[in-house]
């Protein structure tokens, strides 16, 4: 270690060609990982039929109007849940608040798509709920209003309920790494605990808080299980119906190109408000956290906010999922089983280690070069995420088979062996279809961790004689340690759930947890989509109970 | 550090491309819409019986059907296997399928659920009937889909949304039979009849007319067997509560769409996948799609599961399957039109 910092620090005069490598790196990594997007958009470029006039004259709107609709509702759902649940659980004391500081990022294993048929199943005009309502009271149908589950308004509910727990990871972890100095001299100052939260706490965590709005907003725009299952027209709906209907995929590509417009300006949206204002503590300081210890009426409302999250957003699914595992479990849970989840375990992290150490690799340079290039080139690199899954594994399906083929016909022409397809039908087809999808996600929260650490920090260790690899290591890694973690997680729960790409791009006899939850779902036997989905679930709790753990220790907490 | 990974997992790779490579041995690649579920029972007894490994992927076929084309003449695939016909249509035009070439074919399944160039040949056929409440509904009031644009079903309909296959296919069959002018103002008719937005899928639509919601739903047989046979009890009692009634029996007959498969032209085991086919269309593969599904035999003279003898034989459209895939973007374009979500 100390040979490489000596040599790092004696070619310090010639950082600008190294700077120009990483800077070429980082082009070309960007390139890479946005070539399916980048497909995508040569398939739009193709004239499509006359299939235009038709969407504009009938359905083209409602796609707009709907998918504008739900976005708004999404973020002010997981906004206010993520935040206030953050708050609550992390600088707030109350009872349940130790179990409700990990169990609130329960949410997050379920799939939105099969929260929806859980809450379809209970609440629909069959369901238990609205047949027991009948009986009670003796109502017909049209005698009484119940809100429509399968509706735009439920979408809304639905979405936010499974995508809060990123606003409320992301601004937990915000929260608990602010200086408490400056809360303290907030309250030393006169302001109550809500007036500390709106001027001081919530604007120090805003980029954190952001981060993971948009983060829940991408989900939303390539969300297709759940509007398709409440038959809700939105732009990904009506990529598909161009796509499969009409049988125009260069039409349907013109859509799925607007949604990437709608993304581009969600990335903007987050880049200005952080331009802004770039918040930074101006000390290091830290001190346990004091919470503020509720009691009363404060301390039932906020048990009751915390507690409204978790049911609805897991108790309740969980259990229905649950009561399904129950009725299939001897039919569905055989050798086969175990099979599956190991397959959704092992693509899950090869893909989250992969996908945050192109994060650091990108996050770094965004860091080190505030160039424009390197900034776009980033930001590019982050857009799969709001592209719905199946145009992603086309935007790979394509490119791949296009190298193989190439190869092949290479090979043998030149030494007359026929390669066949390498890549295509392999994992690595799989795995590439996750980083592009997913690397949005390590990406927004390494960023949100290296964003943290003040650049005069790096600036005060270098003139104390630290190497850049020694100011990475003494000073970022133990910093960063919770956003890696949070990261991984991320992206681990997110493939353990991912679906259409997985379908189109696996191996022959590759099934995973999720498939099979999606096969008997969409089959419309939700009771045998139950093990699997339980399933998912349950792989997903234990790194995010080990995740808590170590965030809560990094540093040290006590009551008031 | 990086790079290091990188190379490890480049090597990795190749040793999975190596595993999932297709050797040369006796084996069928199989891209299937029909979930693992509805085919590998069939699959797993062919292996017994012929030796042959099957190897399979599912997802839906649109995107199968992209892959394939994309993989082009070294796409490991050897059948495409699909819920509907419009896909296999699709397959067909889009240049990447071959004629099958089995007489044993041709004599068992009738002309109509074959293409005529012999691409594809349909397995099991999937009937969308209208369903009505027992007791609510007195059949004699039910004659053709035609006629439920009459204004004494306002409010009483339930079918689910346009943007499913099964619909636009009814759709085209309706096209075909009485002209697109006349669909459109049908699709309109019935638009006016619903009693809610189209939402969730077939089951639903049952289950809400077995609820009280409607009076009628259009739903595809084998949901509503699956929900006899369910292993919840709400199932099943909803299911209790419905009839089938078999529409335009006295003309075109009832619509009826295929579950079938089309052999891809690049295909390194066309003998395999013929000898798949073949096993596919015979006796007791064809009762099995009954007992295991609900769906109908493809050919004639096969005995039906209990479930469906209960609800009795009827006529099905004879119109060429081929034509549902023709029409399906002009359905698809009179739906949105009238309005249907």
């Amino acid at each position: 270690m100390t040979d490489a910092t000596w040599v790092v620090a004696r070619r310090r005069p010639a950082l600008l060609p190294r700077a120009t490598l990483w800077q070429g790196a980082v082009l070309a990594v960007a390139a890479l990982i946005a070539l399916p997007v980048l497909v995508v958009i040569g398939v739009a470029l193709a004239p499509a039929g006359d299939v235009w006039r038709h969407l504009g004259e009938t359905v083209l709107a409602d796609y707009v109007t709907n998918s504008l609709i739900l976005m708004a509702g999404v973020a002010i759902g997981t906004f206010v849940g993520g935040v206030g649940c953050a708050w609550l659980a992390s600088m707030c004391d109350f009872p349940g608040r130790r179990i409700f500081e990990w169990a609130l990022l329960l949410p997050m294993a379920l799939p939105a798509y099969i929260i929806a048929y859980t809450y379809t199943g209970l609440l629909e005009f069959a369901g238990p709920v609205q047949t027991g309502l009948r009986d009670l009271f003796g109502w017909q149908a049209g005698d009484y209003w119940f809100p429509r589950v399968r509706s735009l308004g439920g979408a809304v509910v639905m979405l936010s309920l499974v995508l809060y727990p990123y606003v409320y990871l992301l601004a937990r972890a915000a929260f608990l790494s602010q200086s408490i100095c400056v809360l303290d001299v907030s309250r030393t100052l006169g302001n109550g605990p809500w007036r500390t939260f709106f001027t001081v706490a919530l604007p120090l965590a805003r980029p954190a808080i952001v981060a993971g709005m948009s983060l829940a907003l991408m989900e939303t725009l390539a969300d297709y299980g759940t509007v398709q299952y409440f038959g809700v027209a939105t732009f990904t709906t009506g990529i598909f119906r161009t796509w499969y209907g009409l049988d125009d995929m260069n039409a349907a590509a013109q859509l799925a190109t607007i949604l990437l417009a709608f993304v581009v300006a969600l990335v903007a949206i987050e880049r200005l408000s952080r331009r802004s204002a770039r918040f930074h503590h101006t000390t290091g300081r830290h001190q346990d956290i004091r919470r503020f210890r509720l009691k009363g009426v404060k301390a039932a409302a906020a048990f009751l906010f915390c507690f409204v999250a978790l049911a609805f957003g897991f108790l309740v699914p969980a259990g229905q999922l649950a009561w399904w595992s129950v009725l299939v479990a001897e039919k569905e849970v055989d050798g086969r089983f175990l099979t599956l989840v190991w397959h959704s375990v092992e693509l899950g992290a090869i893909a989250a280690v992969l996908s945050v150490m192109l994060a650091l690799f990108l996050g770094y340079a965004r860091r080190l070069f505030r160039t424009r290039p390197v900034r776009v080139a980033v930001d590019v690199a982050g857009l799969g995420y709001a592209v719905p899954g199946t145009i992603i594994a086309i935007g790979v399906v394509i490119p791949f088979a296009f190298l193989d083929n190439r190869l092949d016909a290479f090979m043998e022409a030149t030494f007359g062996i026929s390669t066949g397809l390498l890549l295509s039908g392999t994992i690595v087809a799989v795995v590439s279809a996750y980083l592009v999808r997913f690397l949005a996600v390590s990406l927004q929260t390494v960023n949100a961790g290296l964003d943290r650490i003040r650049p005069s920090l790096d600036d005060a260790g270098r003139s104390l004689g630290l190497g850049p690899a020694e100011v990475v290591r003494r000073i970022h890694v133990p910093m960063l340690e919770g956003s890696l973690l949070t990261a991984l997680l991320l992206v681990f729960v997110d493939v353990l759930k991912e679906l259409p790409a997985t379908l189109i791009l696996r191996p022959f006899n590759f099934n995973t947890l999720a498939v099979r939850a999606f096969e008997m779902a969409s089959d419309e036997r939700l009771a045998s989509a139950g093990p699997a989905a339980l399933t998912i679930v349950a792989a997903g709790i234990v790194p995010v109970v080990l995740l808590s753990r170590s965030i809560t220790r990094t540093r040290g907490t006590r009551p008031a | 550090m990086e790079n290091r990974h990188f190379a490890a997992l480049f090597v990795l790779a190749l040793g999975a491309a190596d595993l999932a490579a297709p050797a040369l041995a006796d084996e069928v690649n199989l891209y299937s819409a029909r979930k693992e579920d509805l085919i590998k029972p069939l699959l797993d007894r062919f292996t017994e019986k012929t030796g042959i490994t099957v190897n399979l992927i599912t997802g839906e076929a649109d995107v199968l059907l992209k892959r394939i084309v994309a993989e082009g003449k070294n796409t490991p695939a050897d059948l495409l296997l699909t819920t509907d016909v419009g896909r296999l249509y699709r397959a067909k035009s889009e240049g990447v399928t071959a004629p099958i070439g089995s007489a044993a074919l041709v004599a068992a399944v009738p002309a109509q659920y074959r293409d005529p160039a012999d691409h594809w040949v349909g397995l099991s056929l999937r009937a969308r009937p209208i369903m009505y409440v027992k007791g609510k509904v007195d059949p004699a009031e039910l004659s053709t889909y035609e006629a439920l644009v009459d204004a004494k079903w306002q409010g009483r309909i339930c079918i689910r949304s346009s943007s499913n296959v099964y619909n636009q296919s009814m759709m085209a069959a309706m096209i075909a039979a009485d002209g697109a002018e006349a669909a459109e103002n049908w699709a309109k008719g019935l638009v006016a009849n619903f009693a809610r937005p189209p939402e969730g899928g077939d089951r639903d639509q049952i289950k809400a007319a077995a609820a009280g919601q409607c009076d009628i739903a259009i739903a595809n047989t084998y949901y509503l067997a699956g929900m006899v046979g369910s292993e919840e009890a709400a199932q099943r009692e909803a299911a209790a509560k419905v009839a089938v009634f078999w529409p335009n029996q006295d003309g075109r007959g009832t619509h009826v769409n295929v579950s079938g498969a089309a052999l891809v032209k690049a295909s390194r085991h066309p003998d395999a996948a013929r000898a798949l086919l073949e096993f596919l269309a015979n006796d007791e593969s064809q009762a099995w799609y009954a007992e295991a599904n609900g769906e109908y035999p493809v050919r004639p003279g096969i005995g039906l599961s209990p479930v469906l003898a209960e609800w009795g034989t009827f006529k099905a459209d004879e119109l060429n399957l081929e034509r549902l895939g023709e029409l399906n973007a002009e359905a698809l374009m009179i739906m949105d039109r009238a309005g249907w979500k």
